[in-house]
């Protein structure tokens, strides 16, 4: 198998673009990294994409040779996938599976998702497709629901308090009010959070993720290739994707997302380091307890003490494990199906040591966690220089 | 059909279909063999380990109630 690395990047702004249509946002993502790679599109040999629901949100299917078409890509295979929230993280996972198996040198994975042309009953509706609609679905469950019951047992069982959650909003609105890129460059106090607008108890708008429009791609080649790219290749170090059950009531235990362990342990594992040794991480915080649950089943802290690990300000930007730099979900946005290689984006811009006022200091190992739906889906990307 | 609640929270912003029932009680329920099953809450609020029954089933929806 051939080490992978990623040797370009590129991202939309995240936001609510009522002048821009999907295919602009991911051509525009697109055309940006192959740029900072300088890399002609006459020279991909695959195109992978993430969307989540664009036949649901924007009435477009058939999405990947659509996008890559405008981008120049042409006459290679170009596929979508969808894994919900997860959608462009499993992209990348099979598009660098593909280039370490050898199948191809130069490929392209991007992600898109256009979410803000939708009413908000809409986008509910439409997110709530990524649970089990035969069974929680049928009940009137929406995802800040699932995510609202996974907090209240959390809750219950680990003593984690409202205070703890509301930190990781504070936290991230912090960092991404720093992002030029960020959907909501806002400074929220810890006093806002833990008033806002109840959306499902006991969560307020200022514990969900946003509604965003936006894009992201990267360009992947064999590590040994990179040079010729790039003076600064950022290695793919530990890769895994592994699958849960959809439905949360199916789940023995919600309060660990199951699927986020398993990778993360395959993912240690491939790279030959251990949880102690990530530096700094994308987390996908699309409701603020997520964050806490991932921190510790990625194994930053034991069972239970996310929830102090945040509030005590271990993974703020100047802590000791900086936690979602770019302003994660919360702040930065979640157009769904661009997350997963925004993330990969955003920890390969610290490696490289060009994330500006959120550089972090130690800046060789970061780790990027993609959620599909309430844990069926989960991917775990270890990066580190070359 | 008994059961306790295993989790459960209040729905104040409803998918589109939902948009009348807003706000409502949803819950996880564990069953008397175990099972767990999602259901909505009618009546009186509900806490982690209390004790629910089944009260009725409309549209394919299990509603439970203290018991």
């Amino acid at each position: 198998m051939r080490e992978v690395a990623v040797i370009g990047i590129g991202k939309t702004a995240f936001g609510a673009f009522a002048d821009r249509d999907l295919r602009s946002l991911a051509v525009e993502a697109g055309l940006a990294c192959l740029a900072d790679a300088n890399v002609s599109p006459s020279k991909i040999e695959a195109f992978y994409l993430g969307n989540f629901a664009g036949p649901s949100f924007v009435g477009q299917n058939h999405l990947a040779p659509y996008i890559a078409g405008a981008m120049g890509v042409e006459h290679v295979p170009c596929t979508r996938f969808e894994a919900a929230c997860a959608s462009s993280g499993s992209a990348f996972f099979h598009a660098v599976s593909s280039v370490a198996a050898g199948m191809y040198d130069l490929v392209l994975v991007g992600g898109v998702e256009k979410m803000t042309s939708q009413t908000t009953p809409k986008v509910t509706e439409i997110l709530a497709g990524a649970g089990d609609m035969m069974g929680e679905g049928r009940a009137g469950a929406t995802f800040p629901a699932l995510f609202a019951m996974i907090a209240r047992r959390h809750m219950y069982q680990y003593g984690t308090t409202r205070e703890q959650l509301a930190a990781v909003a504070v936290k991230n609105h912090a960092n991404g009010a720093k992002n030029p890129q960020a959907h909501m460059r806002k400074v929220i106090t810890m006093e806002q959070a833990l008033n806002g607008k109840p959306i499902a108890d006991p969560l307020t708008v200022y514990d969900c993720s946003l509604v965003s429009d936006g894009a992201a791609a990267v360009l992947i080649c064999p590590l040994e290739q990179a040079s010729e790219f790039t003076s600064k290749p950022v290695r793919v170090r530990g890769i895994a994707q592994t699958s849960d059950h959809v439905a949360l009531d199916e789940k023995d235990d919600i309060t660990t997302f199951r699927a986020v362990k398993e990778a993360a342990q395959k993912a240690y594992k491939m790279a030959g380091v251990s949880a102690g040794d990530i530096q700094f991480a994308e987390l996908h915080d699309c409701f603020t307890i997520a964050e806490i649950v991932a921190t510790e089943d990625l194994g930053f802290v034991e069972k239970g003490l996310g929830g102090p690990y945040v509030l005590e300000g271990k993974t703020c930007l100047r802590g000791e494990r900086p936690i979602n730099t770019s302003g994660g979900l919360k702040s930065k946005g979640h157009p769904v199906g661009a997350t997963g290689v925004a993330q990969i984006c955003d920890v390969a811009m610290q490696i490289r040591g060009d994330a500006g006022e959120r550089q972090v200091a130690r800046h060789e190992l970061g780790l990027a966690q993609n959620l599909g739906g309430s844990g069926a889906t989960a991917v775990v990307t270890i990066l580190g220089a070359a | 059909m008994k059961g306790v609640i295993y989790t459960e929270t209040v729905v104040f912003a409803p998918p589109e279909q939902f948009a009348a029932d807003a706000p409502y009680q949803l819950a996880i329920v564990t069953l008397e063999n175990g099972k767990r099953l999602t259901a909505r809450i009618s009546g009186d609020r509900v806490s982690i380990g209390d004790a629910v029954e089944l009260a009725e089933t409309r549209n394919g929806i299990s509603f439970f109630k203290k018991a």
